[in-house]
């Protein structure tokens, strides 16, 4: 490939661009996982992360094929990340309430 | 024209990545959770681009307007000491990165493999009379699918909601337990009557009360 044509491919933005922004972003988000196991709030904001890159994927395909379902499947992963959201930082304040930390290494002491 | 989107990809991808990052390194997680308001701010721009407005609006209005809202009440509220969680990540680091590579490696062989998007698109029985998919706005084009063919999805979204909303009152819900602060309790007042709480004493002249 030469470099006239390797410009070229940058240029002119395709799925593929996308495709690839969106594995960067769940990479990302997956080693933000790994990386905080010991903060529980960063680990949720790893998984925001991960969900908008699968969001990015569903429209990039859903301008792509000109077909309108991906953005609305998009729009029910908006609603149940905001669910697990909600939940995930509730159970963490009643945890936070009762122990006095957030270590995730503690969370193991329930099953005795 | 085709320059100026280009120049817009870019620029939002790069901010997306190095927001990304710093969502997960951040030290101080205030910083972290705006590094994800960035992320989302420029992930809304990604789909302004793609042509799905509606999306992008719902994306600043939901994620940063509810949830990122929600995550810095949260992180202000516990007063944890962050930066003693922090000294562990180098102990984590090798899972990390080996995690990284491995998904990496995964999403290039798939990427690598893959041939290209192939398959049927969905046809639509229910646009207006004399319209088509060309001809509507995004927003009206979601409604009109929204509500029918996917309407039986779109009331169980609705349904995880007031779950959801449910299962956070409950949760964080805590009774305060008698003595800690006094309240008035209606039904304690309504019920008593001058049998239970006075009583009558004579007292003899010279004698004095006894406290």
């Amino acid at each position: 490939m030469s470099f006239d044509q390797f410009i070229q491919g940058a240029m002119t933005i395709t799925l593929n661009h996308y495709l690839v922004l969106s594995g960067l972003l769940f990479t990302i988000g997956v080693m933000g996982i790994f990386l905080n196991r010991r903060n529980v709030i960063i680990m949720l904001m790893s998984i925001e992360l991960i969900l908008l890159s699968v969001n990015l994927n569903f429209v990039a395909f859903s301008n792509s094929l000109n077909d309108i379902s991906g953005q609305i499947f998009t729009l029910f992963i908006l609603t149940v990340a905001a669910a697990e959201s909600a939940i995930g930082l509730a159970i963490l304040v009643v945890y936070f309430r009762n122990r006095g930390s957030i270590k995730i290494d503690d969370i193991s002491v329930m099953h005795g | 024209m085709i320059l100026a989107e280009t120049m817009l990809f870019y620029l939002f991808a790069t901010i997306i990545v190095v927001g990304a990052l710093g969502v997960i390194t951040g030290r101080n997680p205030v910083h972290s959770v705006l590094f994800l308001i960035l992320c989302f701010l420029n992930g809304a721009g990604l789909f302004l681009l793609l042509k799905a407005e509606l999306l992008a609006m719902t994306l600043i209005i939901v994620y940063v307007g509810a949830v990122a809202v929600l995550f810095l009440f949260v992180v202000m509220m516990l007063d944890v000491n962050f930066s003693e969680l922090h000294t562990q990540m180098a102990k984590y680091k090798p899972f990390g990165i080996l995690a990284g590579a491995i998904v990496t490696l995964e999403l290039a062989l798939v990427g690598l493999l893959w041939g290209g998007p192939e398959g049927q698109k969905i046809h639509f029985e229910t646009l207006p009379k004399g319209s088509t998919e060309a001809t509507l706005t995004n927003t009206q084009l979601i409604g009109t699918v929204l509500y029918t063919d996917y309407f039986l999805i779109f009331q169980l979204a609705g349904m995880i909601l007031l779950l959801a909303m449910i299962g956070a009152i409950v949760l964080t819900l805590r009774r305060r337990e008698e003595g800690s602060r006094r309240r008035q309790n209606i039904q304690e007042q309504m019920a008593r009557t001058p049998a239970d709480t006075l009583t009558l004493h004579k007292i003899e002249s010279g004698k004095g009360v006894k406290l």
